[in-house]
């Protein structure tokens, strides 16, 4: 029984295709995973371990060590706020603590209705709109407490749905391309490709 | 006066909104770099790039054409792009994928065809959301477009670009860390020797790791030639760079500017580019080169905009980075700031690293925010010291990598710069200015 929807087993094999190795797929499938259900389940674990051949204590072990991945449950948006040192000279702990009021929840928590969980975040690389505050990995831009008070309201109105995912979904747009052919015919014009070259160095060095 | 005259190499589509479409790409030069590529030798590629003497444009500065030519001789081979970006106040990496990332990938097609690799990887940090959509997008219409799979443009040169999403982890900037992280482990850095992916990486087999402005410049010094691009700045420092102003300046921003024609204090002050400090305040302290850096004092911004010149100096330029401070900042609570960052993604590998940063972090915090102590000053050095002994620049290295040397950086610029800042933080019972 697979824990994972069809669509999105297929979605974990096609992964596994596009790299030389299956382990390769570990972080996207992981990313997959949270796309499904929000966080990394034991579940997915297991799943995950089978398709890149692996054990669920590896796959753990992986997973535990990236930010990105969660292992408890989320809320559907998790608010990063950044307070490195770019965002630090902009007031970015000050906004920090009031995002912790607006929510109402600790940093690192969730708020009472499960839509937001906070996080003070390291440098998000958008340092000239500081502070950053990013919603599940999408950039906001709020950079004052008004602004960013207006952004939970937009977000329970559900007014950002497009913009702004649920918790998990990282890239919606699909990988569509691939070389399709076999390591050893691609080796084999490699190798011809390679014989030309050298005539026509030779021809032109004539 | 600032140099504006040189051509923007890497930043010439960033006043149209559609920048990131294939059409727009198409329509301003786009894969002209590549067709001419696929007409030379692959070696004659390389040798441009060789001329063109680029260095590495992700923090170490490593000529690109050199690590190239160490790629070992092996039937497989793999090209990674370095796209974790996650330096601290570093951010024209992500300015280049969400904006151009035709010019990217146009740019991995090149240098793939140069190395002859027929698999290449975009690795980019998960938190670029938009821009891991926009790169999937741009490699996807490149396959449409012929550019990119099998026999590009009709050559007999084929090629596969995946893009692959980090997770949220510093460093897995590191090369060798994010090798592991593309071979789905946990993101440790290898241990060195061998100290180059060109010999041993991805899989076991030789790799070349550069970064994204690195590969962005190709299309350009292919099209105008490696001796236009070597015109331009001075000595060992080639070309235009983007540098990423951010802190306490009027017009934080991306700026791509020749390298050495123009100091710090042109980025900072000249109204085209950063346009001045806050409120016409004094610049207290700046950052030259991302996190890692030492700090440099108000006396250098004259110091040109250069490798070397900034080395000279004892510092470095590394990602390009630069972070203003001026008298409303506490540079106790900024070198706390940047040694908790340190302390959060130091990997837990190596003793010095994992256990210095938490310990400097804590004492950083006592000072800041009560309980410091006046011993702590020197305290601090002397645990800075058991990390990177001798307190030097460059570093003495006592762990797998550079992030562990890196700490000390900001605690030692701060200690040596405001000392006094420190004591009265300790006599406070805090930060005085809070």
């Amino acid at each position: 029984m697979s824990h994972f929807r069809a669509d999105v087993r297929q979605r974990a094999e096609e992964l596994v295709a596009v790299y030389p190795r299956r382990r390769s797929a570990m972080l996207p499938m992981l990313h997959l995973a949270q796309e499904q259900d929000g966080y990394v389940t034991d579940g997915a674990i297991e799943e995950i371990a089978e398709l890149t051949g692996t054990t669920p204590a590896e796959v753990r072990g992986t997973a535990a060590f990236y930010d990105m991945f969660h292992l408890e449950p989320v809320g559907r948006y998790v608010v990063g706020v950044c307070t490195n040192v770019a965002c630090l000279l902009a007031g970015g702990d000050d906004l920090l603590e009031h995002a912790s009021r607006t929510l109402g929840c600790a940093v690192g928590g969730t708020s009472d209705d499960g839509l937001f969980t906070l996080e003070e975040t390291e440098c998000l690389a958008d340092c000239n709109i500081a502070p950053v505050v990013q919603v599940n990995h999408r950039y906001v831009r709020t950079t004052t407490p008004d602004a960013f008070d207006q952004l939970v309201t937009d977000l329970r109105a559900g007014r950002l749905d497009g913009d702004v995912p649920p918790h998990g979904t990282l890239i919606r747009v699909r990988r569509n391309g691939g070389l399709r052919v076999e390591r050893d015919e691609l080796s084999a014009e490699r190798a011809a490709a390679r014989a030309a070259r050298e005539a026509r160095a030779a021809t032109e060095a004539k | 006066m600032a140099s504006l005259d040189a051509p923007r190499i890497v930043s010439s589509r960033s006043e149209f909104t559609d920048s990131f479409t294939l059409t727009r790409y198409l329509a301003t030069g786009g894969y002209e770099g590549l067709r001419k590529a696929l007409t030379m030798f692959p070696e004659a590629v390389a040798a441009e790039v060789d001329a063109a003497s680029l260095l590495g444009r992700g923090g170490a500065g490593f000529p690109a054409g050199r690590k190239w030519s160490m790629l070992r001789k092996s039937p497989v081979s793999y090209l990674v792009v370095n796209g974790d970006e996650s330096e601290p106040a570093t951010f024209k990496d992500h300015y280049l994928v969400e904006r151009d990332p035709h010019q990217l990938v146009e740019g991995v097609i090149i240098a793939a065809y140069a190395l002859q690799v027929t698999q290449a990887f975009i690795f980019l940090r998960g938190e670029f959301a938009l821009g891991l959509e926009r790169v999937q997008q741009a490699v996807n219409d490149a396959y449409d477009h012929g550019a990119l799979g099998r026999k590009i443009f009709g050559s007999d040169f084929s090629l596969d670009i995946v893009v692959h999403p980090g997770a949220g982890a510093y460093i897995c900037g590191e090369e060798t860390s994010l090798i592991e992280a593309l071979e789905g482990k946990r993101g440790f850095p290898r241990i060195k020797p061998p100290f180059f992916p060109a010999v041993t990486g991805l899989y076991g087999e030789p790799t070349v790791v550069n970064n994204v402005e690195t590969m962005s410049n190709l299309p350009w010094i292919v099209t105008h030639g490696g001796a236009a691009f070597a015109a331009l700045g001075a000595g060992r420092s080639a070309g235009t760079r983007l540098f990423a102003l951010s802190g306490r300046v009027n017009r934080p921003g991306v700026y791509e500017i020749e390298m050495v024609k123009n100091t710090f204090r042109d980025l900072v002050y000249d109204p085209a580019l950063g346009g001045g400090v806050i409120g016409d305040r004094p610049v207290r302290a700046f950052i030259p080169g991302g996190v890692s850096a030492p700090w440099f004092g108000p006396e250098l911004l004259d110091l040109p905009l250069g490798q070397d010149e900034v080395g000279a100096q004892g510092s470095m330029l590394g990602s390009g980075s630069v972070v203003v401070m001026d008298d409303t900042t506490c540079p106790v609570r900024a070198a706390w700031r940047i040694t908790k960052f340190f302390s959060r993604e130091s990997c837990g590998q190596c003793t010095p690293c994992r256990e210095g940063s938490g310990w400097l972090e804590r004492i950083m915090y006592r000072l800041e925010h009560g309980g410091g102590r006046v011993e702590d000053v020197d305290l601090l050095l002397d645990l800075c010291d058991n990390i990177a002994p001798g307190l030097t620049w460059p570093p003495a290295q006592t762990t797998i990598c550079v992030l562990g040397p890196s700490i000390p950086s900001s605690i030692k610029s701060a200690i040596t710069m405001f000392r006094d800042d420190f004591l009265a933080h300790a006599h406070h019972g805090g930060c005085p200015h809070d």
